[in-house]
């Protein structure tokens, strides 16, 4: 582990003679520059949906587990009675904080998405709502679903639970799909920095072939060239994660009704993570790199 | 410092060397000889290791070249100054970090070993040619700047491959001066040359010993020459 900390520092610290050894590139350097940001950029959106997921995932568990819903059907002459009925075995279920009937008006906005604003909904017989909201500590589901059964038959509890779950779980598959982008992502900058090294190795044949003829160690060698791919990476990665962020920056500004895509951005500690991003691309560079001339230097005489 | 024992080698099928028995030591003064082809260059490759025997056993420094590891190798190099016969520049380099890469790789590109640099580059009269790009020096400056890359880590033996080979009578003479230079302060010497005037302007100058490549075997030649 020291060892491979010192290695880390000699790339930031340099060797001023072994990067001039190496003739510079410059074709196979842009395309690894562009490469690690072109990933990097990916990167930022796959960790933006992830980081994102994952918020939305809490939120709807934390405001859907604190609210839950009972509805009332009944025939329209006993509605206002099994209504009160309702409410006051609410008023004394303890973990109950508030319970109030919705208005005929608030029930005609939830239903106007649906049928429109013009329904005369005072005709129909439409259930009665009651919103609940719970104190911290929650109430006894199954314990209010009796004490209802049996004063207020027309009430159905709802508890949420059967949205809550689904919606929870598909927010925390879409955080797991953004980690599994981001490995994905790490792994193919890998696959490309060792192609583009095992290219830079291959048409430096004849330099590594001089340099072990004036005593060159393996290391020495592979040293030159891991520390312009890690670099190169480095600085490619770090474009890339700041062209990403201003995309994400200038998405849409988040609106109430926006949902979803208005969660894409970073907040708080999360901001971390985009300084990891150049640094994750280093460290694979800096494997790939090391692994790619150690096998191909071990070919060599 | 070379010890070979009873080494052969042989590419493909055909057997190039065989039954080669020699013994380097300090302050010997050889030229190699033969004819092209006969293995000169191989020949001087199993004496710095670049090449395994196919038989027998060769040491360097008294240690055996199959059980040395690829670093071993490089650390030995460092010892054994070799001039090659096309030089082996990096071409985008100029001539005065050429001659200072080994140096640079085995890390003692110090202060004290850079002065010792541009005095090196006078001694072989390159002092003016220091920023000049391998590929715009002459054939002899070429020579001269590899010669000077392989003293420059001190090494104990010099092995210089045709060092005279693409120059002129009066260049040869003072490549050859240089390589004695080199002799008198003590370090191992062989060239490996055709050119048999080299030879005898070197024996009126120094013991030297002439090895002839023929018929596979390396022989000591005699005085005939």
């Amino acid at each position: 582990m020291k060892t491979f900390l010192a290695d880390i520092m000699a790339i930031f610290v340099g060797d001023a003679q072994a990067d001039r050894i190496v003739p510079p590139t410059g074709f196979t350097a842009r395309l690894t520059l562009f490469a690690s940001g072109a990933m990097a950029f990916l990167a930022v959106f796959a960790l933006a949906l992830s980081l994102a997921s994952g918020r939305l995932a809490q939120r709807w568990g934390q405001e859907l587990a604190q609210s839950s819903t009972l509805r009332i059907s009944a025939p329209v002459e006993q509605l206002a009675a099994q209504t009160a009925a309702a409410l006051k075995v609410l008023e004394t279920t303890p973990g109950v904080a508030e319970a109030r009937a919705l208005t005929a008006e608030e029930q005609r906005a939830l239903l106007a998405p649906w049928f429109g604003p013009d329904l005369p909904v005072e005709n129909l017989p439409i259930p009665q709502l009651i919103s609940i909201e719970e104190t911290s500590g929650g109430y006894d589901a199954a314990g209010l679903r009796l004490r209802l059964q049996a004063e207020v038959p027309g009430a159905i509890l709802d508890d949420h639970t059967r949205w809550r779950k689904p919606l929870q779980q598909a927010a925390s598959r879409l955080r797991l799909l953004g980690f599994v982008s981001i490995i994905l992502i790490a792994a193919v900058t890998g696959t490309i920095i060792t192609l583009a090294a095992n290219a830079a190795l291959a048409a430096n044949a004849r330099l590594i072939a001089v340099l072990r003829l004036v005593g060159a160690q393996d290391s020495y060698i592979a040293k030159a060239f891991v520390r312009r791919f890690t670099l190169r990476a480095l600085s490619g990665a770090a474009v890339g994660t700041v062209v990403g962020l201003i995309a994400v920056l200038i998405l849409p500004s988040a609106q109430d009704q926006g949902g979803f895509l208005t969660g894409l951005g970073f907040q708080g500690a999360s901001w971390l993570w985009l300084v990891l991003l150049p640094i994750l691309a280093a460290v694979v560079a800096f494997l790939a790199t090391g692994a790619a001339a150690r096998r191909t230097l071990s070919e060599l005489r | 410092m070379i010890e070979l024992d009873n080494i052969a080698y042989s590419y493909g099928g055909g057997e190039l060397l065989s039954e080669v028995n020699l013994s380097i030591q300090p302050g010997d003064f050889y030229f190699l000889t033969g004819p092209s082809g006969a293995g000169k260059t191989t020949f001087m490759k199993l004496c710095y290791g670049e090449l395994t025997p196919t038989s027998g056993q060769a040491r360097l420094f008294g240690q055996d070249v199959r059980s040395m590891s690829r670093d071993d190798h490089a650390v030995t190099r460092r010892r054994i100054g070799v001039v090659h016969q096309d030089c082996q520049f990096l071409d985008h380099l100029p001539l005065a970090d050429n001659v200072a890469l080994p140096l640079a790789v085995s890390g003692r590109d110090d202060l004290e070993n850079v002065s010792n640099l541009k005095e090196l580059l006078g001694w072989v009269g390159l002092k003016e040619r220091a920023k000049a790009l391998p590929p715009e020096l002459s054939g002899g400056e070429r020579q001269r700047a590899a010669l000077a890359r392989a003293v420059i880590m001190s090494p104990d033996i010099i092995l210089a491959d045709e060092p005279t080979g693409n120059v002129d009578w009066e260049m040869s003479q003072r490549l050859l001066q240089l390589l004695l230079e080199l002799n008198r302060m003590g370090k191992t010497v062989m060239i490996a040359t055709h050119d048999m005037n080299l030879i005898r302007a070197a024996k009126s100058k120094v013991q030297a010993r002439v090895l002839r490549i023929a018929n596979r075997h390396v022989q000591l030649a005699g005085a005939d020459l």
